[in-house]
């Protein structure tokens, strides 16, 4: 379970700048300088998909010494592909049992996506995580030095 | 795994015996309508063989025109992304057949279902959820490098329940050879009534070089469940069984190893 370093992810700041990625506590707190219409929204979940009562123990996430920012949370690294709007702030901590729909749902308000344009989220570059799948568990599967990167578009980007 | 084929074929030739009847909110005429019987294949997806079932109630409700279909079971809406055989062994568990599952085309839950409007989204589900398993299993990613007609192979072989031709191309994906027997990581998926599913990374091999078995596998991932019942392509499977036997035998034809857990 410990060489999850050696998947393509790794190297991903490089592509997008590493410079806006600083750590934030939650997703409110910043988000007022740079999404007005979506920061109050950051935190409440969306009607669609909202979390289910989290019962059982969260697994703790590897490697263990790459602790992510906040207790608890997960590194959630959003990079832009294609015409995508980049998001000003790509590093956001959020809690586990969160589903990619929510996650999607946030990148939405915060790229002002239509309700008639398509996002799509990708892990590795590769493919498109279930809806009701939970953050914890992807990033148990997929994360890479403590943190999960997504790429989110407006159009299917690897099919 | 060439000598244990038959268990292949045995496992993609089991189906469900469902009784489909329209949600009595739901019809719009004075008689109500007789309850529709099928025979579902338990690899396939709801979405993919609701056409007769929305054919035989359309003249008994005006809602049924253009909208998204979908099934409660004793008003448990029921995922209709999951394989059928997973939400029959997940919700079908009394024994009574066969299952009775309302059809409703009004009031989509929206806070419990994803939308699979069109055939294409099943296949765009379908294909992400053997993407992901397939990242998983294989260090450098095999359906990356098949050919467009390969990945469309595999889901028509699905679609038409066609096994020579999804196993023709799903075969390289479960392939293991003498020198690396293993897989990366196993795929697969829990899932207990109320919660999300349990999804982690588990090596087939133990740090001694041990083959993994169901029963470690459970430990690992569900501590503290005791009574159970464990169901995997609705068969309840001994659990000395490796767990990479399993991941090549048992899996959906998404390459998931989906294991249902209900308390005994």
């Amino acid at each position: 379970m410990a060489d999850q370093g050696d998947r393509d992810a790794v190297n991903e700041d490089q592509i997008l700048g590493q410079g806006e990625s600083t750590a934030v506590t939650a997703p409110t707190t910043e988000a007022a300088n740079s999404s007005p219409s979506s920061d109050t929204s950051v935190l409440t979940t969306p009607q669609n998909f909202q979390a289910e009562p989290d019962t059982r123990t969260t697994a703790s996430p590897a490697p263990q010494e790459e602790s992510p920012a906040e207790k608890g949370k997960i590194d959630v690294l959003l990079k832009a592909v294609g015409d995508a709007p980049i998001m000003k702030k790509k590093k956001w901590a959020v809690e586990p049992n969160k589903k990619v729909a929510w996650i999607a749902d946030f990148v939405r308000k915060y790229i002002k996506c239509e309700p008639h344009e398509s996002l799509f989220l990708y892990v590795n570059q590769y493919f498109s995580p279930s809806p009701d799948q939970e953050i914890g568990s992807i990033y148990e599967c997929f994360g890479s030095d403590g943190k999960l990167v997504l790429h989110y578009c407006k159009q299917q980007a690897w099919g | 795994m060439s000598e244990d084929r038959e268990i292949l074929r045995e496992l993609w030739n089991g189906q469900v015996p469902v009784h489909f009847v329209l949600s009595s909110e739901e019809i719009t005429t004075v008689e109500t309508p007789q309850p529709y019987f099928a025979l579902v294949p338990r690899q396939t997806y709801f979405p993919l063989c609701l056409e007769k079932v929305n054919r035989h109630f359309l003249k008994s409700t005006s809602h049924a025109a253009n909208a998204e279909v979908w099934l409660d079971w004793e008003g448990t809406p029921l995922r209709l992304h999951y394989p059928v055989g997973v939400l029959f062994d997940m919700y079908a568990n009394e024994g009574i057949l066969p299952w009775t599952v309302t059809v409703h085309y009004t009031n989509f839950p929206e806070s419990e279902l994803i939308h699979l409007p069109s055939r294409d989204a099943v296949e765009a589900h379908f294909m992400f959820t053997l993407k992901e398993a397939d990242s998983l299993k294989h260090k450098n990613t095999l359906v990356s490098n098949m050919q467009k007609k390969d990945h469309k192979q595999l889901w028509t072989g699905l679609l038409n329940d066609r096994y020579d031709q999804f196993w023709a191309i799903n075969r390289k994906l479960m392939e293991t050879s003498t020198e690396n027997p293993f897989f990366r990581y196993i795929p697969f998926r829990i899932y207990q009534p109320d919660k999300p599913f349990i999804q982690t990374l588990v090596r087939p091999v133990d740090e001694e070089g041990r083959r993994l078995t169901l029963e470690q596998l459970l430990k690992r991932t569900l501590p503290d469940a005791s009574d159970r019942t464990v169901k995997i392509q609705g068969i309840r499977v001994p659990e000395q069984t490796p767990i990479q036997w399993l991941s090549e035998h048992f899996s959906h034809p998404d390459n998931f190893l989906h294991i249902c857990v209900l308390d005994k």
